[in-house]
């Protein structure tokens, strides 16, 4: 039998505000356990929470980043349960009604583009974390992330592959960090993925049931979680069995997943809404006013790139995959035709995010600035230099030679495009080398290599080889 | 100087007849000499009352005194004060010192107002009798073979035992009103909103409320001028602009029409507090005032809906009780789940492990809808009933209480017969409107009998101006429990 993978993807982006979503202790990843919870989160007997709006601006910001709906009024409710490092018994978050409805992402997979829906984003809090080391016998609560702010945000299971869920977080893992709502920091947890996976024969509608994958921190896990997954499911399927709904943990050791409770041990969270929090009402106003803060956002980005500069598609997306590199890159092609501008592309998608990757940068550290690296094509386009000097250019400009011009000034790497002199060297070429003329002459193309071979030996590579065949042509033809 | 009010022991302090610490020392003198009779304190402080004491005699002498500059007020021990033991009647609590101020105690504190102790309560302000209580029960200073109602029962003997000149309270419903009614002092419930409820410890967030209790409605003005207030900590907190709730005490009440809720004279009332009822009734028409009927059809539905709402509420509140962080921990047990299991079940009493079971079981899955929703939809009702009447009247009167004080022991193994002596009271919570109770009279045995008094949203000023004219023209208030002279 054909399968089909169905997914969809939870995700929980930390909101990148100064301070807790309902209390005034500081949010900064680090610090010394229990040394950023205040009472709010420690939960002192008669403390309240106090909503942050920072943190509402962020969530709107994402439902306008996503076309979804702002509900002017959500509502938090308490999800109760008994852990150790949920200080309250209860964690706040939406339930019913969540600040975000809808929307949709698009997300390039194989070069086709695809739109994956979002069923909501609600707003919630984090809570501490347990530390098993260090306590013989005991565990020990660091209460410094209880009460972080966090946006939940849950698509739709309309992803039909591990790649395309990797695309769809990537995709989303951009969006959060393009309209600055939240870090992207993977390892430090700020962006953290579970996946709900099944499978169904091809051809059916009905959803088969779900496992649920915890702890994918890094877009890697989610591939090989997802494809483990999905082979096991298919395995039991096939084996004659039934896949259990139930929540399971990836592994990344054993890169498998493991069963963590099944539904019958599912918690009653027992939701109610809080009564401690009015509902959150969002003023027409209010959105208005985070629109008119909100940057251009990738895919308008994506089709202006594709329109004024000729970009493919995937170049554009390539492109538009954070704002730095589109910042960059709109910086570098500053009144770029087509083809200075695929020459723009090639150069910050090729060499230049390469010498970033091995040294670790950003795009926005990097050693050369987008006028410089322009200066450096405009060098390329203009004839001074050929494709593999410009590479050495590049390599000295990154060492800190300074930018094309002083390279080339300092350095006599560019191509002899005067033909003058060019047409002397060829002469005395062809003088210095009658057998392989009249080999050439006599139909032998592999002559014809060896001659611009000399010559580029001649000029130390300097010659632009278009050139020398154009003229050795018709010097032979002669 | 134990049975002047605050108004008069202000005056006094004002004149430099007395001092702060004068006061101070008289009230822990006599709660020293009283305390095991009627056990209305959990935690005296002789020496940070005096502190503070102190510091008020010298803001007064640097004439930046206020009006309560240095008069004692006693803390239920459910608000949190800065290095006070703070237990909200609790063995869960028995050890948590507060590391805070709350709201109320901040005002206080900040008015120049001495802090008395921490007073006895319900455990978790959950009680009608201050039976309750991890320590032990207040004696009514009435007949102390009877109680003082609760939660706020110690707050109320202590006013009534004259170990206090005023106290602090919360009501959830009916915590401030009905031990006030059953102890003949005067206690009010604001406004839900109007006191922040930032560090009063929360028994059921949508119904709580602090409020003062006194010997006089004037007295209730002026600790509500220091306790009402906006708070941001408090997101429930109404931000409105500062009132004087003294500025309607003295206005004539000819004219006013008070509304009587045919539900509140029906049966369960005893004929004693009818009478007493219908007494004040009676010297409200000679005061100027038209008596109306009104009605409260879906009144006799508050005491299930709160049995619903506040156990809910109540059960997701006290989750953090867990022994992890502070409080309690049972001494033994095996593992993470024991720990939980065995701090709590020794840590609670069995009034609040009741209330967090019913407030489990209400919110369970398949159980919500029936329950708390239905429950949400009937206290809207309720309260609609309530703005009808205000339709036909400007206050609304009654009994606090079905009965005067009971005996020790009598409905602590029948909570339902317990729950009902609440059946007055607990409407206007669910509503979120004021209501305050005052002495009105005793009953053939010589216990005092509450006259409740309930104005629409924000209209404390006009219940205490009721209040003081009814005062003005009858003397129930100034009556004193023999054993308290």
């Amino acid at each position: 039998m054909k399968w089909e993978t169905v997914i969809g993807l939870e995700v929980h982006a930390q909101l990148s505000t100064r301070s807790k979503i309902f209390s005034a202790a500081s949010t900064a990843f680090g610090a010394a356990p229990n040394t950023q919870a205040c009472g709010v989160d420690v939960a002192l007997p008669g403390v309240l929470p106090v909503l942050n709006r920072e943190a509402v601006a962020k969530a709107i910001r994402l439902g306008l980043a996503v076309g979804g709906k702002i509900n002017r009024r959500s509502v938090f409710a308490r999800k109760n349960y008994f852990y150790p490092d949920l200080p309250k018994g209860y964690q706040i978050s939406q339930y019913e009604i969540p600040i975000i409805e809808g929307g949709t992402l698009s997300i390039l997979v194989d070069g086709a583009e695809k739109t994956v829906r979002l069923t909501r984003a609600h707003l919630e809090e984090d809570a501490g974390k347990s530390l098993h080391e260090d306590f013989h016998g005991s565990t020990g609560i660091d209460l410094n992330r209880a009460g972080t702010p966090l946006l939940e945000i849950v698509s739709e299971p309309d992803m039909r592959s591990a790649a395309d869920a990797v695309a769809y977080a990537k995709a989303l893992h951009g969006l959060v960090r393009w309209i600055d709502i939240c870090d992207g920091n993977m390892q430090e947890g700020s962006f953290r993925c579970d996946a709900n996976v099944s499978v169904r024969p091809v051809g059916t509608d009905r959803l088969g049931t779900r496992a649920e994958i915890k702890n994918l921190n890094s877009f890697r896990f989610l591939e090989r979680a997802v494809e483990f997954e999905v082979r096991r499911q298919i395995e039991i399927l096939e084996d004659g069995g039934r896949v259990v709904q139930e929540t399971r943990l990836y592994d990344p050791g054993r890169d498998e997943t493991r069963s963590l409770r099944t539904k019958e041990d599912a918690h009653d969270y027992r939701y109610f809404p809080d009564p401690d929090l009015l509902p959150l009402a969002v003023s027409e106003r209010w959105i208005e006013e985070v629109k008119a803060a909100l940057p251009e956002l990738p895919q308008a980005k994506r089709g202006r790139f594709i329109r004024d500069f000729g970009l493919s598609v995937y170049d554009a997306a390539v492109l538009t995959a954070g704002r730095e590199i589109a910042d960059y890159f709109e910086a570098a092609a500053r009144g770029a035709d087509a083809k200075v501008a695929k020459h723009c592309a090639n150069w910050i998608a090729g060499n230049l995010s390469a010498r970033l990757n091995e040294e670790g940068l950003d795009i926005a550290q990097s050693r050369i600035s987008a006028p410089a690296l322009r200066g450096l094509i405009d060098r390329i386009i203009d004839g001074t230099l050929s494709g593999k000097l410009a590479r050495e250019v590049f390599d000295a400009m990154w060492a800190g030679d300074g930018d094309a011009a002083a390279v080339i000034a300092a350095t006599g790497l560019k191509q002899i495009s005067d033909s003058g002199e060019l047409e002397s060297i060829i002469d005395e070429i062809i003088a210095a080398n009658t057998r392989q003329v009249e080999d050439y002459r006599a139909g032998k193309e592999k002559a014809f290599n060896s001659l611009v071979g000399q010559v580029m030996k001649a000029t130390k590579g300097k010659a632009n080889p278009q050139q020398v065949n154009a003229i050795l042509k018709r010097k032979l033809a002669g | 100087m134990h049975d002047a009010t605050i108004s008069m022991l202000s005056r006094q302090l004002a004149e430099k007849r007395l001092s702060s610490v004068e006061i101070t020392q008289h009230f822990l003198s006599r709660i020293k000499a009283l305390s095991t009779r009627y056990n209305c304190f959990i935690t005296v402080d002789e020496e940070k009352s005096l502190a503070q004491a102190r510091a008020a005699d010298t803001l007064r002498a640097q004439g930046r005194a206020q009006p309560l500059t240095g008069i004692p007020v006693a803390q239920k021990d459910i608000f949190c004060a800065k290095g006070w033991l703070t237990t909200c009647g609790s063995r869960i609590l028995g050890n948590f010192v507060a590391p805070y101020d709350a709201h109320v105690v901040e005002r206080l504190n900040g008015a120049g107002a001495v802090i008395l102790g921490k007073t006895n309560m319900d455990e978790f302000a959950m009680g009608s009798s201050n039976e309750t209580s991890h320590y032990g029960p207040v004696r009514n200073p009435w007949d102390v073979q009877t109680v003082p109602g609760g939660s706020s029962g110690g707050s109320a003997a202590a006013v009534a035992a004259r170990l206090a000149p005023g106290a602090t309270g919360t009501d959830t419903g009916g915590s401030i009103r009905q031990p006030a009614a059953l102890t003949g002092v005067c206690g009010l419930k604001p406004t839900y909103g109007v006191v922040s409820r930032y560090g009063m410890i929360a028994f059921a967030s949508s119904l709580d409320q602090g409020g003062p209790m006194a010997k006089c409605a004037e007295d209730l003005a002026l600790l509500l001028n220091i306790m009402a207030g906006f708070d941001a900590r408090d997101s429930t907190s109404l931000e409105r602009e500062a009132e004087d709730y003294t500025r309607e005490l003295a206005r004539p009440i000819a004219g006013l029409r008070v509304g009587l809720p045919r539900e509140f004279f029906a049966e369960g009332v005893s004929p004693d507090v009818a009478r007493a009822v219908d007494g004040a009734a009676a010297e409200l028409r000679k005061l100027g005032c038209e008596t109306v009927e009104v009605e409260l059809p879906r009144m006799r539905l508050s005491v299930p809906v709160y049995y619903v709402l506040a156990p809910a509420e109540a059960s997701s509140n006290l989750a953090r009780y867990d022994g992890v962080r502070y409080g309690y921990r049972a001494p033994e047990f095996t593992d993470l789940m024991d720990m939980y299991k065995k701090t709590r079940a020794q840590g609670f009493g069995a009034e609040v492990k009741r209330r967090i079971l019913i407030g489990t079981y209400v919110l369970s899955h398949g159980y919500y809808d029936a329950y708390y929703i239905r429950a949400q939809k009937l206290r809207r009702l309720i309260a609609a009933d309530f703005a009808e009447a205000f339709k036909r009247c400007d206050v609304i009167i009654g009994p606090t209480s079905p009965t005067t004080a009971f005996r020790l022991g009598e409905k602590s193994g029948d909570p339902v017969q317990m729950y009902l002596s609440d059946i007055y009271t607990i409407a206007v919570n669910l509503a979120g409107l004021p209501g305050m109770s005052v002495p009105c009279g005793f009953d053939t045995k010589g216990l005092p009998v509450g006259l409740q008094i309930i104005g629409n949203y924000f209209r404390e000023a006009q219940i205490l101006n009721v209040a003081h004219q009814y005062q003005l023209a009858t003397d129930w208030h100034l009556r004193a429990p023999a054993g308290a002279e």
